[in-house]
């Protein structure tokens, strides 16, 4: 069922993205002199082609911002991408992120409608699905983009299908030590609205991330990388995992590779 | 004077082996070429535009191109003869060939969808038109990205007339920028990340940018150029430096060096270490001769210069990319099998405050913003002219204030009220009209300014656009020598058209790095609506405003700008200006030929990113539309 949801709510962002990117039939032409030398039919399709290629093309985008193994006391692989199509004001927009580990995956698939709504910023609405540890469908609105001093921001409000709210914001930026050795510092903290038990969350700040990852770019689009990730619950989430005798804090080890295609 | 011997290009009975594979024999080294010159002269020409594999550097790449060489063939005219031109298309894709700088009816221009469709894959086009002027042109695709991996050749017209420059040798000097990616890749990753071919970006080591006004404007210093040595091999005509074009001289020869910039997205700053030029051309047009040790040349411009070596030296004739991350050297000497020393490539240049429109510049050194416009070099103080710009500035920000100013206009100059309904539709125009002042010069044109678009396509509108026509360009304010500024250049002889314009036509040039995205007014091609018209017939004063942080060479078809550098009525005549970053320019045109024409910033991924337009001029009103078009073809 939240499959079909899923799948409908991407068809619907395509329709969106396709439609809103493609120029509206203009008339009369914007010009139109050849016309009489070379005929209508023959100009308008060339006329077209050239606007359509100057500014109307449509890009496709996938990085894998996180694609890594984290070492400690559990060992898991854990990834962070997105991939986005469209074009310049008008994407469609997918986001996963997740992590396997035994007893204890996370699998989410993000679908959004994108709009750039100002230079550095794009607004997003769509669906997220979870796939681990449960079944659970969320309507997603996020705001993505550059910061002033450039650091990107991602932050997003999910509601999902049984009602409860949470929020997360991620935030990174890129410091070159060199041209090729680059120091990535980021954050993700994770907020809810309410208690949620099946996800041992409780309302208040529920828990952050704090890493950094060093990459040497062998080309822009290839970096391999080494980090550490500071992993913690927060506030009562913490409490209530710290009572059910789970570990709330873990520093991590982390090799991966960033790349875009 | 010496006497001229106008076709003794690239002369050379020295034959060694050729290192560069696949190149028409007048860009054949000297040490490389045999005697005579292989150009194509005459009136009727057969093109044939093919894919095919070519070596740069010593590296095996794939070209498309004219003739099955890089550069094409050179193509020699004379003055007053009527050519014909066959263009064969031997690709699966579209092509097309645009005479850069030629005044010709527009049908004949080779812009696909402008001035016609364009050139099918298996199919010819006959370009036939009367050649109506002199000097060193170039021709190139303006089909998708062909520009970019080889489909461009030089043009000299000879006049009919006695040529005003005594020479006694010449060398076309092709400069380009070669790649071994697909063109369409390249752009697609400046897309994915504009910056990715930059390696050169603020560190921990030169943190300049990441704070600062730069840093929170999301801007950064070190951003002079899109596409950069990391990719590029820079060449001269097809020749990388390690290729060494050489080129000969006996001591004491006038040497003619026809520069042509036919890179896709490089400016270039060009020199010969320890031999001073003398530039006697610019954009095919004849200059009043001024010496200079070094100038930048952007995309599409053309210099030629005179250089008189004394000696017998080996020289190197350096071309250094703007951004510096790579140059290109040929050589030129008296001796055979001679190659020029490299210099060492100079620092890197950062951008300034002033490249964002808050630097020292003041609302008095506006030269070219003058409603008057001809005489006026000197650093203007007219209290009245700085109110001027400041009500200009203003209608930018308040529109209430712009329909004010526009309906005031409205009523107080009925005479231009026709004109008003040109704006563009698709964005609002705001009419920033002035009533002649009582204290002012007499005639004043009437401006027109389109409120900018400002959308997620523009970052950045300049708070105080300034003349820059006096400085040198980027990098090159403290080297030590001279250096040309477009405030030096004079035509030879007075300009034709001495009318002032009647109304002047302010357009900005925008741009969002971040997204790749750039615009005039932030609209882009692909969502423009209407054309800029123009009337037969009309003197107008166009006025580029440049909210980037880049140079851009702007390029208008079919007329020539007259650059508002100060020069009275010898005004340099252009195809192709060099906005700088922050700059406001102002040129006057004369709208002389009835038809659709291009118009379009010349980095090709700025143009193919949506920084075109298309100008039309509209035939007056008693003209049967196109007959006089039909009659010169």
């Amino acid at each position: 069922m939240r499959l079909v949801m899923c799948i409908w709510a991407a068809f619907w962002a395509t329709t969106v993205v396709t439609v809103a990117n493609a120029e509206a039939p203009e008339e009369p032409p914007p010009w139109s002199q050849a016309d009489e030398i070379f005929g209508a039919d023959a100009m308008r399709d060339a006329r077209d082609k050239v606007l359509r290629n100057s500014g109307g093309q449509s890009f496709g985008f996938l990085l894998f911002n996180q694609f890594e193994h984290q070492f400690g006391d559990d060992d898991r692989f854990s990834w962070n991408g997105q991939a986005n199509w469209g074009g310049d004001i008008h994407k469609l927009w997918f986001k996963s992120e997740g992590h396997i580990e035994s007893g204890d995956d996370e699998a989410e698939l993000q679908a959004l409608y994108s709009r750039a709504v100002a230079p550095f910023w794009n607004l997003q609405v769509g669906l997220r699905q979870d796939f681990e540890p449960d079944n659970l469908t969320h309507f997603v609105v996020a705001a993505n983009g550059l910061a002033p001093y450039w650091f990107e921001v991602d932050a997003s409000l999910f509601v999902s299908d049984e009602g409860d709210v949470t929020t997360r914001i991620e935030s990174e930026y890129e410091l070159l030590i060199t041209q090729r050795w680059i120091l990535q510092p980021r954050i993700e903290l994770n907020a809810s609205g309410s208690d949620i038990a099946s996800r041992q969350v409780a309302s208040g700040f529920t828990d952050i991330d704090v890493g950094l990852r060093l990459r040497y770019a062998f080309r822009r689009e290839f970096a391999p990388y080494l980090g550490v990730e500071w992993q913690s619950a927060l506030g009562e989430t913490r409490d209530m995992r710290s009572q059910a005798g789970e570990d709330t804090a873990e520093l991590k080890i982390l090799l991966g590779l960033r790349a875009w295609f | 004077m010496r006497h001229t011997t106008r076709r003794n290009l690239l002369k050379s009975t020295l034959a060694l082996g050729c290192s560069a594979a696949l190149l028409p024999d007048w860009a054949r080294s000297a040490a490389t070429s045999s005697a005579d010159v292989n150009s194509l002269a005459g009136t009727e020409f057969d093109l044939a535009v093919d894919q095919f594999p070519v070596q740069v550097g010593g590296i095996r790449g794939r070209a498309i191109g004219v003739n099955g060489t890089v550069p094409a063939p050179l193509l020699r005219w004379r003055e007053g003869d009527h050519i014909t031109l066959n263009v064969r298309n031997n690709l699966k894709t579209e092509t097309s060939i645009h005479w850069h700088g030629i005044l010709l009816p527009f049908h004949m221009d080779g812009v696909p969808g402008v001035s016609f469709p364009g050139i099918s894959p298996g199919e010819s086009f006959r370009y036939h038109f009367p050649v109506k002027q002199a000097g060193t042109y170039w021709y190139h695709s303006h089909s998708g990205l062909q520009e970019q991996i080889g489909h461009y050749g030089p043009i000299i017209i000879d006049p009919a007339g006695r040529d005003p420059v005594d020479y006694d040798r010449e060398y076309v000097v092709m400069l380009s920028d070669w790649t071994f990616m697909s063109p369409h890749k390249l752009f697609l990753k400046l897309k994915k990340d504009a910056e990715s071919l930059n390696f050169n970006r603020p560190t921990l080591g030169k943190p300049a940018g990441l704070g600062g006004m730069w840093g929170a404007m999301r801007m950064s210093p070190r951003d002079v150029a899109d596409v950069t040595g990391a990719t590029y091999t820079y060449v001269i005509n097809g020749h990388a430096t390690e290729d060494n074009f050489a080129m000969h001289y006996e001591p004491g020869e006038r040497v003619r060096l026809r520069i042509i910039n036919s890179s896709a997205m490089t400016l270039f700053n060009v020199r010969i270490p320890g031999l001073p030029m003398t530039v006697v051309q610019s954009d095919g047009l004849d200059l009043e001769p001024v010496e200079t040790d070094e100038f930048q040349i952007g995309v599409a411009e053309t210099y030629d210069v005179i250089v008189q070596p004394e000696s017998s030296d080996t020289l190197a004739f350096v071309a250094e990319s703007i951004d510096r991350s790579g140059q290109v050297v040929a050589t030129l000497s008296s001796r055979a099998r001679a190659r020029a020393a490299v210099p060492p490539i100079r620092p890197r240049p950062m951008l300034t405050m002033a490249d964002m429109g808050h630097g020292q510049h003041t609302m008095d050194s506006h030269d070219a913003m003058h409603p008057d416009g001809e005489t006026h070099t000197q650093r203007a103080s007219h209290a009245q002219h700085a109110d001027m710009a400041h009500g200009a500035e203003r209608l930018q920000s308040h529109s209430t204030d712009a329909h004010t100013m526009h309906r005031d206009m409205a009523s107080a100059d009925r005479d231009h009220s026709e004109m008003q309904s040109e704006g563009t539709p698709g964005h609002e125009m705001a009419h920033a009209g002035h009533k002649p002042d009582p204290h002012g010069p007499s005639e004043q044109p009437i401006k027109y300014e389109a409120a900018v678009s400002r959308g997620p396509g523009v970052v950045n509108l300049v708070e105080a656009p300034a003349s820059r026509l006096d400085e040198p360009g980027i990098g090159l304010e403290a080297v030590g020598h001279r250096v040309l500024r477009y405030s030096q250049l004079r035509s030879l002889t007075p300009n034709p058209d001495a009318r002032t314009p009647e109304r002047e036509v302010v357009l900005h040039l925008t741009s969002n790095m971040e997204r790749y995205m750039w615009s005039f007014d932030g609209v882009k091609f692909s969502e423009v609506t209407q054309s800029i018209q123009f009337q037969e017939g009309e003197r107008v004063r166009l006025t580029l405003v440049n909210d980037t942080m880049m140079p851009h060479p702007i390029h208008l078809h079919g007329m020539f700008f007259e650059v508002d550098n100060g020069a009275g009525a010898h005004r340099p005549r252009k195809h192709t200006v060099i906005v700088k970053p922050a700059e406001k320019l102002s040129v006057d045109v004369t709208a002389e030929h009835v038809g659709d024409w291009a118009f379009h910033c010349h980095l090709l991924y700025h143009m193919h990113a949506g920084m075109m337009q298309v100008v039309s001029i509209l035939p007056k009103p008693e003209h049967v539309p196109h007959e006089h078009d039909q009659h010169e073809a």
